[in-house]
């Protein structure tokens, strides 16, 4: 039957697409560094301010053009609210939340977290372009949750 | 040539006290439907910029609402709806009765579980979505009240296994027909899933909402959680796909292609469903980005079986098409049986259903996720899958399923077509409305109309007004739905008893080699087993024990 000629070719169609896609996904991992967050590290959620470096939460210069950003998600705000970098900056952020689970996602980026309690969170992102990007909670964390945002400012200031 | 999917395809008739079951689960999903569309419809209108959520007394805003929508719709109806419409397939399968206590057991955890789980919520003292992420807490009776949703499926499914076990043991050597057998995998694969949920909540969230620990793990239960979470869409799935393999092709006028295919796709499901949760966490610290991509490529494996069911229903369609003078490479597709509302709303839903599996192939996909993770593409890409695929169909086989279980005709055919249409319709605008705002950063789950910052975000505007307007149009469909079939149910024309519609199958089961290994699922449970030890067990040895570090937080 002709019928059983066309099931072969279209199944054997569908594997190979999908074991492209699962090769390009590969690809943008190992040779483009395009990784999920991964382990970053556990907190006691009740000493979330008394331990390095969420004592200290705001930005920090490691190196030229490099920052640590250190943010603390509560409900329903973070802590610091605005960020300002030099364009170019490659800034690694850690996050965390005091209480319940927070989203970290930084509008036109690949910047996006989940703050879980106990959990720390991070990821690493260079800015090119200069500009505001909005930071917002995008995991329910209750009544104010549409309240919870804050900013990053990029700046045309170039990094020294 | 042809084989029937039951085992007697004369003289069935369904015994009362099934009978009642299959409809009290029905009429009872679709009630508690009617519920969770009103709150849909007024979150489709927030993202529109208009609050509604103070206007109905006793609601308490926007979130208790989104949680109604989503237990009421994704976890109550749809376990009604299988635990309902796969004992009739079963009990239709193998000609054979379902052991009625269990039935009744089944059904009145069901009622019981949902009312508990309701209690809780409309008094605002649950607001914690349908994925209830501790340490939000909510009240022990809406945690008591999921467990026993899932007991009543559990429930179910021994009904249907010791049916299986009883017509064994009379029927040596035969082979299952293929209606119980997909509905038989759909509930090994289920009880299997939602041992997930049932330990997040029976062992952590339920002793914790009473006091009896003080702290929970937030991150061991979100895994818990989403171990169940995404296999359950399965269970959504799976009972449609016993419409779309079992029904639609006799009801399209065509057969069903491959016996051994069909068999062979839920076997895939079976195994393939369940280590996949964590590709819901891809954004989720604590969790070793080796383990993502192995559910990340596990998850393209499950899309494979989707991709065979593609083939043999279109398939079955086309033999429909061309028997009614289609010709050419589509010409057939504009004559199958577009008349008949049961077969157009499901053939639609199976349209929605290649945008729900192209886009959720990009949720799957590891890196891209971080692009779209917990924007409003996520509740575009489920309103078509669940959405569309699901419940358009669910509304599709009540078009035949009510007036078998009445024994009257469908009223009014025509406005019937028209409601499917509109549906669709509908949430093509909606998901389009979501997914085009998502990719611009809009946040799912979000009182959108109150947010501080969607004033910074004009690009927002277009896509949310799409997402009200088709929010408005599926609510209409739906109202319609219920219109159809009450008045179905109470002044269709009385007519004789008729059988289910049931396909036949071209290429038929073999009783000999390697077919006979498809029926003996301790093979395809052990392989199930093995792969979610594979996929799971790296992070549960190296997480144990529970950090129970987390107080409880009612934040509504």
């Amino acid at each position: 039957m002709k019928i059983e000629r066309y099931e072969e070719i279209f199944l054997g169609l569908s594997a190979v697409v999908l074991i492209l896609f699962l090769n390009a996904l590969l690809y943008a991992g190992l040779a483009m560094n395009l990784r999920v967050p991964g382990v970053a590290g556990m907190i006691d959620p009740a000493k979330v301010r008394e331990t390095p470096p969420f004592d200290h939460p705001g930005l920090h210069q490691i190196a030229p053009g490099k920052y640590q950003a250190v943010i603390i998600g509560k409900a329903w705000s973070f802590t610091p609210k605005t960020i300002e970098i030099p364009v170019g900056s490659e800034v690694t952020f850690l996050a965390t939340s005091v209480d319940i689970d927070h989203g970290f996602y930084v509008d036109g980026t690949r910047i996006n977290l989940m703050l879980v309690p106990g959990q720390i969170s991070r990821t690493t992102y260079r800015f090119d372009k200069p500009g505001t990007h909005l930071l917002l909670c995008h995991e329910y964390c209750g009544l104010g949750h549409q309240f919870m945002y804050g900013k990053i400012v990029v700046n045309k200031t170039v990094v020294k | 040539m042809s084989t029937p999917i039951v085992s007697s395809p004369q003289a069935y008739e369904l015994a009362a006290n099934e009978r009642s079951f299959v409809k009290w689960n029905i009429y009872f999903g679709f009630a508690v439907l009617s519920v969770g569309v009103l709150h849909g419809l007024r979150q489709a209108l927030n993202y529109a910029g208009v609050d509604t959520m103070n206007s109905i007394p006793g609601m308490h805003g926007y979130y208790q609402g989104l949680t109604v929508h989503g237990v009421f719709n994704a976890l109550v109806l749809t376990s009604a709806f299988a635990n309902g419409f796969m004992a009739l397939t079963t009990a239709r399968g193998f000609n054979r009765k379902l052991n009625p206590a269990l039935l009744q057991a089944a059904l009145w955890t069901l009622l019981l579980g949902s009312v508990m789980a309701s209690y809780a919520i409309f008094s605002n003292q649950a607001s914690v979505l349908y994925t209830f992420y501790p340490p939000l807490q909510a009240h022990w009776t809406f945690y008591l009240g999921l467990a026993l949703v899932v007991i009543s499926t559990w429930l179910t499914s021994f009904a249907l296994f010791a049916a299986h076990y009883g017509w064994r043991r009379e029927h040596p050597g035969e082979r299952i027909p293929l209606l119980a057998y997909m509905s038989l995998v759909t509930y090994w694969m289920w009880d299997i899933a939602s041992l997930g949920i049932a330990i997040e909540v029976v062992v952590l969230l339920l002793p914790w909402s009473l006091g009896l620990i003080h702290g929970s793990d937030p991150l061991l239960s979100r895994t818990l959680f989403w171990y169940t979470g995404h296999p359950i869409v399965y269970f959504w799935l799976l009972p449609v796909y016993v419409s779309w393999y079992g029904m639609v092709p006799k009801q399209a006028g065509g057969k069903l292609f491959s016996d051994p295919l069909t068999r062979v796709a839920f076997l895939m499901f079976l195994c393939l469903s369940i280590p996949v949760g964590f590709h819901h966490q891809f954004s989720d610290p604590g969790i070793s980005p080796t383990f993502k991509f192995i559910a990340a490529a596990l998850t393209f494996g499950v899309f494979f079986p989707s991709l065979m069911t593609a083939f043999s229903v279109m398939y079955a369609l086309e033999i429909g098409g061309r028997k009614n003078g289609g010709s050419g490479l589509i010409g057939w597709f504009f004559k199958i049986p577009w008349r008949d509302p049961s077969l157009s709303a499901q053939v639609l839903a199976m349209i929605g259903f290649l945008l729900g599996g192209a886009t959720g192939l990009i949720n799957a996909s590891y890196s891209i996720n971080q692009v779209v993770h917990n924007t409003a593409f996520i509740p575009g890409h489920f309103h078509l899958t669940v959405g569309t695929a699901v419940v358009l169909s669910y509304m599709g086989i009540a078009y035949w399923l009510v007036p078998y279980l009445q024994d009257r005709t469908l009223w009014s055919p025509g406005l019937a077509r028209l409601q499917g249409w509109l549906y669709f319709v509908g949430v093509m605008f909606l998901s389009h409305g979501l997914m085009s705002g998502g990719l611009r950063g809009m946040p799912r789950r979000t009182m959108m109309a109150r947010a501080a910052y969607a004033k910074f975000e004009p690009s927002w505007h277009v896509p949310g007004l799409m997402t009200g307007f088709g929010g408005i149009v599926m609510f209409i469909a739906v109202m319609l739905f219920f219109l159809i079939i009450i008045m179905t149910a109470f002044f269709g024309e009385k007519r004789a008893a008729e059988d289910l519609p049931l396909t036949e199958t071209i290429r038929p089961p073999d009783n000999r080699g390697w077919q006979i290994g498809l029926d003996n699922f301790g093979y395809w449970i052990a392989i199930t087993v093995a792969l979610i030890v594979m996929a799971y067990g790296p992070f549960i040895v190296t997480y144990m024990p529970p950090k129970l570090t987390s107080p409880g937080f009612q934040a509504f």
